[in-house]
């Protein structure tokens, strides 16, 4: 007899759905899986079997044959064990035959019969509701992270008794409470633990406001990771389709242990040596890499200089497209990139420039610099130099509180997303030099600021694209609908031409 | 005129004798004393082993090849018997035979008055962004006053006081320790362009050559013997710019250091010029009152604080205190705003340059 089981499987951040027929036949007793199926996919033979025994069912000694289908598709890990399972107790008669047509099944399963956590149940979930199917059986650890999915029937559950009981008719049981665990308020980093270091906060304000990308640039401990892991503190909280796009991220790759939506906005911070793969996704079977990690969040690459140029030349579709398409032969999966980039460096190779202490040549510098420009230079709206502050600096309470300035930035936020309605846009950092001829709005002496500081040579035409950009959110900032000159000028003081020159032109 | 014979064969020696005077300086023998004898001498007490295949060369010197090598490669040659030659370098009795020159030869016309007024700038390689701002405006204020800005093209202090010259279109002339055609350090490559497109560069040495160690003392002597006064810019206690110094006292030139924090290191040496009676410059109005007379030519000068907005005014006052960072200005984020929109209008408006490290340096 022939049974066919609804599962879904993991394609990138989606999910697709896998039939999984399973069929009885008489003959030497056998049990095949096919249907391009991974080791993962072959072992679960295995586990079906004892776990179907030690559950109290019956395993027919037939001839037993499941294919996966689509037969083209890969199939990955051990999220089939619990449809391979369903199959087998329809196929045998020990469910009636109908019990599958509702149900959608996704789990894997432990060889004393319980279903275990598995990844990417978040997608598992937005496939099936995709896919019209009325209900989704999973092991009952991610039954709140599949419910985050409306008009669909989520069953969470502990072992296959529970599963067959339900197959048979049975209510599904209730969600399981939601963790009580949650994270203390105080705990999360706040910018009001920084000591000193105004100008960096300000900085740091504008950079958030208009999600423009930011380059700190200071010598070794004084701060830019630590005011980097606070930048996450004053942007505006996720969205609920932000959230649920950035649990689905996480929940694929396993780093999602709550069973709740991720209200946190993700900050990463790969380490130097990171791959090209490894920062924009890859592998045989493509993977999301840290940059998408980072969707929605923060992406820090904590001493620029020293990742590879593959790795940063690797970022540059990321940037500008907010997506990173990965084609392995006839596949290819997009993963969402749109990521707000925090950087840092060293403003020398000793990173005392400016301090008597520096023991750099021109020559070291200079090679620094060439190691710094390039295409992921040219995508940073801010250059922010963090000086070693002074000991009164570092006695100095600011008073900035990550809570006031999150408001400032979500207003500013606001105002941008009113102005740029209807282009597509949300931000003051994905302004086009032609939209931002348009909408940007500065008065005449902030124009004429501007041009002064162009003919005196301070400036790129390009520069003076981003001084514009910068200008106009330091305004959204204020809550200003015109760009004056006091805010150029505060923008050109953040540009990022000519700082990380020496001094003398020659 | 086309430089003599002697002095081209003499020239061809030195340049074949090099690596025996790398040898040579190691037994601590002295430079100059070196530079100042005969050919013949010169032979005996250098080539070694090597003396009669040298001697042979020296004897069978082609001169029209020398001559040919010289147009090729563009330089002007100006022997020590050529009324071009800057009669003050010959105060020296180890002065170069022959200067060859790339460029405009006749900036030398400027040298050609015992008195002509020729500012030799000088200091440390690896400098301070004070220094080089110093060593930048003092190039721009002699030049455009019409003093030659004269220094080695090395980097940091040297560089800075070319470029300064070249700002206000020079005149400025780079003596070199290699080839007057040869960019040394290649890092200056544009700077010699420039240079050479308007300006000069000069060497005692044949074109190509590549420099010794001690090509960079030789030059040195060059240097204070061009210039009828030597200003040190920034150098540490053991730096090549005190030998110039000391030639130029030598000589009987002037010789002034601009002061330096007295706890720097890298002004212990031009700070030592100053206690030992070295003129202290400020600016270059300073060394214009020296080499011109007092009050003869006023330097540029840059705007003065008092034109400027009391705000401003205040900013730059804290700045020039030593509050040169936006976070050291700035008590909270919000007064941020006003500090960096005030310290960038003071750079535009030249009082101020953003320097590495985030650090605000007042110009000079």
């Amino acid at each position: 007899m022939l049974a066919l089981v609804t599962t879904f499987t993991i394609d990138g951040l989606s999910s697709r759905r896998i039939t999984v027929e399973v069929d009885l036949r008489r003959g030497l007793p056998a049990f095949t899986i096919v249907g391009r199926g991974d080791a993962a996919v072959r072992e679960s033979r295995e586990r079906v079997q004892t776990a179907l025994v030690n559950a109290g069912f019956e395993f027919p000694q037939r001839r037993i044959t499941v294919n996966l289908a689509p037969a083209h598709l890969r199939k990955v890990g051990p999220g089939f064990d619990l449809a391979t399972a369903c199959g087998v107790l329809v196929a045998s008669e020990q469910l009636p035959a109908t019990a599958l047509e509702r149900w959608a099944v996704f789990g894997e399963l432990s060889l004393g019969g319980e279903l275990r956590h598995c990844r990417g149940v978040l997608s598992v979930a937005e496939g099936a509701r995709g896919a019209g199917i009325a209900g989704l059986i999973v092991p009952r650890e991610c039954a709140r992270e599949a419910a985050l999915v409306d008009g669909l029937a989520v069953a969470g559950v502990t072992r296959l008794q529970e599963v067959a009981a339900i197959l048979r008719g049975a209510p599904p049981p209730e969600l399981p409470p939601p963790a009580t665990h949650r994270p203390r308020a105080g705990d999360e980093p706040d910018l009001a633990d920084v000591r000193g270091h105004t100008g960096p906060i300000r900085a740091l304000t504008i950079a958030a406001a208009g999600a423009h990308n930011i380059l700190l640039s200071g010598p070794p401990g004084t701060g830019k990771t630590m005011l980097a892991r606070r930048a996450i503190s004053i942007l505006p909280p996720l969205t609920r389709d932000e959230a649920i796009a950035v649990t689905r991220i996480h929940s694929i790759v396993g780093r999602h242990v709550s069973d709740e939506l991720v209200r946190q906005r993700p900050f990463r911070a790969p380490h130097h040596t990171i791959s090209p793969a490894g920062l924009v996704g890859g592998g045989s079977l493509p993977q999301p890499g840290e940059a998408t990690l980072a969707h929605h969040g923060i992406l820090f690459l904590d001493e620029l200089s020293e990742f590879s140029r593959p790795a940063l030349e690797s970022l540059r579709q990321p940037l500008e497209d907010g997506s990173v398409a990965i084609v392995r032969g006839q596949h290819t999966v997009t993963f969402p990139t749109r990521f707000q980039l925090v950087a840092s460096t060293n403003p020398c190779p000793c990173g005392m420039a400016g301090d008597d202490r520096c023991r750099c040549s021109e020559a070291d510098v200079a090679r620094h610099r060439r190691k710094l420009s390039g295409p992921l230079l040219d995508r940073m709206d801010l250059l922010v130099p963090m000086p070693r502050p002074n000991a009164e600096e570092l006695e100095r309470d600011v008073g900035a509180a990550s809570h006031d300035i999150r408001a400032a930035v979500l207003d500013a936020r606001d105002r941008q997303a009113q102005r740029l309605a209807g282009t597509g846009l949300t931000t003051n950092a994905e302004l086009t030099p032609r939209l931002a001829r348009e909408l940007v709005r500065a008065d005449g002496a902030a124009m004429a600021r501007l041009r002064l500081s162009y003919a005196e040579g301070t400036l790129s035409a390009r520069g003076h694209g981003r001084i514009l950009r910068v200008a106009r959110t330091i305004a959204d900032l204020e809550g200003s609908s015109r760009v004056t000159e006091h805010h150029v000028r505060e923008a050109l003081g953040l540009r990022r031409e000519r700082v990380l020159e020496g001094a003398v032109a020659a | 005129m086309i430089a003599c014979e002697p002095c081209l064969r003499r020239t061809a020696l030195v340049a074949r004798l090099a690596p025996h005077v790398e040898r040579a300086r190691r037994d601590r023998l002295r430079l100059r004393e070196l530079l100042a004898r005969s050919d013949d001498e010169l032979i005996t007490a250098l080539a070694g082993d090597r003396r009669a295949a040298i001697r042979h060369a020296h004897e069978s010197f082609d001169v029209a090849r020398a001559r040919e090598r010289l147009q090729a490669a563009a330089i002007d040659a100006v022997c020590r018997h050529d009324q071009r030659y800057p009669p003050r370098l010959l105060e020296a009795d180890d002065a170069p035979a022959v200067l060859h020159v790339a460029g405009d030869a006749s900036l030398l016309a400027l040298l050609a008055a015992r008195d002509a007024p020729a500012v030799a700038l000088v200091g440390a390689r690896r400098a301070g962004v004070e220094g080089l701002l110093v060593a930048q405006a003092l190039g721009r204020g002699l030049a455009a006053a019409g003093v030659t800005v004269i220094s080695g093209m090395a980097l940091g202090i040297d560089s800075a006081a070319h470029a300064g010259g070249l700002e206000v279109g020079g005149p400025t002339i780079a003596v070199l320790a290699g080839g007057a055609d040869v960019a040394y350090p290649a890092s200056k490559r544009s700077l010699h362009r420039e240079l050479v497109r308007t300006q000069a560069t000069v060497s005692e040495m044949p074109p190509g050559f590549k420099p010794f160690r001690w090509c960079f003392p030789a030059r040195n002597r060059t240097i204070a013997g061009l210039a009828s006064m030597t200003i040190v810019v920034e150098a540490t206690e053991r730096s090549g710019s005190l030998i110039t110094a000391e030639l130029a006292q030598e000589l009987g030139r002037a010789v002034g250091a601009v002061p330096g924090p007295v706890t720097a290191p890298r002004c212990a040496g031009s700070n030592a010029l100053l206690r030992d009676g070295a003129l202290v410059i400020r600016n270059a109005q300073d060394a214009l009152d020296e080499v011109l007379g007092i009050g003869v030519a006023t330097a540029l000068t840059g705007r003065r604080p008092d034109d400027l907005e009391p705000a401003l005014r205040g900013l730059l006052r804290r700045v020039e205190d030593g509050c040169d960072t936006v976070s050291a200005l700035a008590a909270t984020p919000a007064e941020a705003q006003h500090a960096l929109a005030g310290l960038s209008e003071l750079e535009l408006l030249g009082f101020l340059r953003r320097g590495p490290g985030g650090h605000y340096v007042r110009l000079p």
